[in-house]
């Protein structure tokens, strides 16, 4: 046993835990039961009790049989009705003899597009990651009784629409999968380049979003987007360190300190997306995102950033998966390829699309200030800054008004 | 497990249909009559309803039923027709719709 501690590493460490475990006992309770929701339950109730006794009585040995045994129990206790269960449970030895990883199938079954996409979420944190109703509550700054609605009635919806406990068909997979993908990435979004503001408390849910990322390139390795969305969000943390500056103040790519980045980390995602591009040949959306991105870490400084192979991934990008925001960062790279005149032409016909994004009234007032129009620029800016909830973004916003200079990227 | 799966028309459908020449429109009842016969194994009970101008609605609640002319809602999408099928699960289901070759909605409910 570890020895009780209180402190946020050991939190984390008991996350971590949990997170490893609870996973696999809830898709091997699922099979078992064949009954989703009572499955789920146990292990929520065996999480709470682990959440709750592990710091004081230190992480057992084999949280995995720890787990699996409070569950168990609580199982033959709560489902006593329900012979059929309480036969199949009692029964039950841990570990599963030479059973493997079945945990594809619950995220499948969380991602299901019949479900609500915050529902798809919660469930996937809780079922999968093993993250409690509080936890999740907390990370998303809504009220508990909110997930809780939510988690309950999502798992109606499973049991009476009849949404299976299986992988998906080889035919339904590619568009089943962009569902799950897209669950980790709005995750990894939320927790990394969240919109909300200051949550230093909260839970870090890029995290979990990084680990959900991993165990699916573990257990898809046909799948090239899955590979690449791991690498997007790896190439992404591995600059977190100088994301912002000892205010908490977002600092821009330009002027990033990148000595602080992650170079072994950068490294090792960027062989990730090679091997993958070798080895499939089949481009997607999260690996030219992640090849992007790779552009910028491997570039030395920002003055030796390769724009033109930028400029080169994002038409590739575009012409999979076309999007105005897309565009609007399109237009950036063009800055640096064709110049600010060019690439403020670009943005004119996104007017539309994007007028409540900030990103565009922002770069808008980059390009113009680079043209020297530093009072239509000041529009822009405060146009942008109206726009964003993001305390961080607003900081960088009225130290631009204030010195009219900077880049946000 | 039982779902009933409830054709919706949109008004643009209709009129698609209705600008449809015979020949156009006959092709379009063809595939309609294939999906039937490519499903009919899990297909146990259909029905084609009449047009919505048709329906008449009653409303029962405190006093005497009220009686009207018209749909229960009143809006620019109508169930036209519903499938009952028994397949597996909800997949299954899915897989059925989406080679759905007429209307543009369709509704799927598990039943009992």
């Amino acid at each position: 046993m570890s020895g009780p501690d209180d402190g946020r590493g050991s939190r984390e460490a008991l996350a971590r835990v949990v997170r490893e475990h609870a996973g696999r006992l809830a898709a091997c309770l699922v099979s078992l039961l064949g009954d989703f929701s009572a499955a789920e339950d146990l292990v929520q109730d065996a999480v709470e009790t682990a959440l709750r006794r592990w710091p004081v009585e230190g992480v057992p040995d084999r949280p995995d049989a720890w787990l699996f045994t409070v569950a168990r129990r609580r199982g033959l206790d709560v489902l006593r009705r329900e012979t059929n269960y309480r036969a199949k449970l009692a029964q039950l030895r841990w570990p599963e003899p030479g059973k493997g990883d079945d945990r594809l199938r619950l995220i499948f079954t969380c991602c299901h597009p019949a479900l609500a996409p915050a529902a798809r979420i919660a469930l996937t944190l809780r079922v999968v990651c093993g993250l409690s109703t509080a936890q999740i509550a907390a990370a998303f700054v809504v009220p508990e009784t909110t997930v809780a609605q939510r988690l309950t009635r999502a798992k109606r919806k499973i049991a009476e629409a009849g949404i299976p406990y299986r992988i998906p068909a080889a035919e339904e997979l590619p568009e089943r999968l962009d569902a799950v993908l897209a669950v980790v990435y709005l995750l990894f979004n939320e927790g990394y380049l969240s919109s909300t503001g200051e949550r230093a408390e909260a839970r870090d849910l890029a995290d979990d979003a990084e680990w959900l990322a991993a165990l699916l390139a573990g257990l898809m390795p046909g799948e090239p987007e899955v590979a690449g969305l791991l690498a997007l969000i790896r190439l992404h943390r591995a600059r977190g360190a100088a994301r912002f500056d000892s205010h908490g103040r977002l600092v821009p790519l330009a002027e990033q300190d990148r000595d602080l980045w992650d170079r072994a980390a950068i490294a090792e995602a960027t062989a990730l997306l090679t091997r993958t591009a070798r080895a499939h040949r089949r481009p997607g959306p999260y690996q030219l995102q992640a090849a992007i991105v790779a552009c910028h870490a491997e570039a030395a400084g920002f003055e030796q950033t390769d724009w033109a192979q930028i400029l080169v991934l994002y038409d590739m990008l575009l012409a999979v998966a076309p999007s105005p925001v897309t565009r609007l960062h399109r237009a950036i790279a063009l800055r640096y390829v064709k110049g600010p005149a060019a690439a403020l032409a670009e943005l004119a016909g996104l007017e539309e699309a994007l007028s409540r994004y900030p990103l565009l009234h922002a770069t808008r007032a980059e390009l113009l200030r680079a043209l020297g129009e530093t009072s239509q620029a000041r529009l822009c800016d405060e146009r942008a800054l109206g726009l964003t909830a993001n305390p961080a973004q607003q900081a960088l916003l009225h130290q631009r008004l204030d010195l009219t200079h900077g880049e946000w990227l | 497990m039982k779902y009933v799966l409830m054709f919706v028309e949109t008004e643009e459908f209709g009129k698609r249909l209705e600008e449809m020449s015979d020949l156009e429109r006959e092709a379009a009842y063809e595939a309609v009559g294939r999906w039937f016969a490519e499903n009919s194994d899990k297909i146990t009970h259909h029905m084609h309803l009449a047009p919505a101008h048709t329906a008449t609605t009653v409303r029962l609640g405190d006093g005497e039923p009220v009686v009207t002319d018209g749909p229960f809602v009143e809006g620019k999408e109508v169930v036209s027709g519903y499938a009952e099928v028994e397949v597996a699960d909800l997949d299954e289901a899915l897989k059925m719709v989406r080679s759905w070759p007429a209307c543009p909605l369709v509704e799927i409910r598990p039943a009992s």
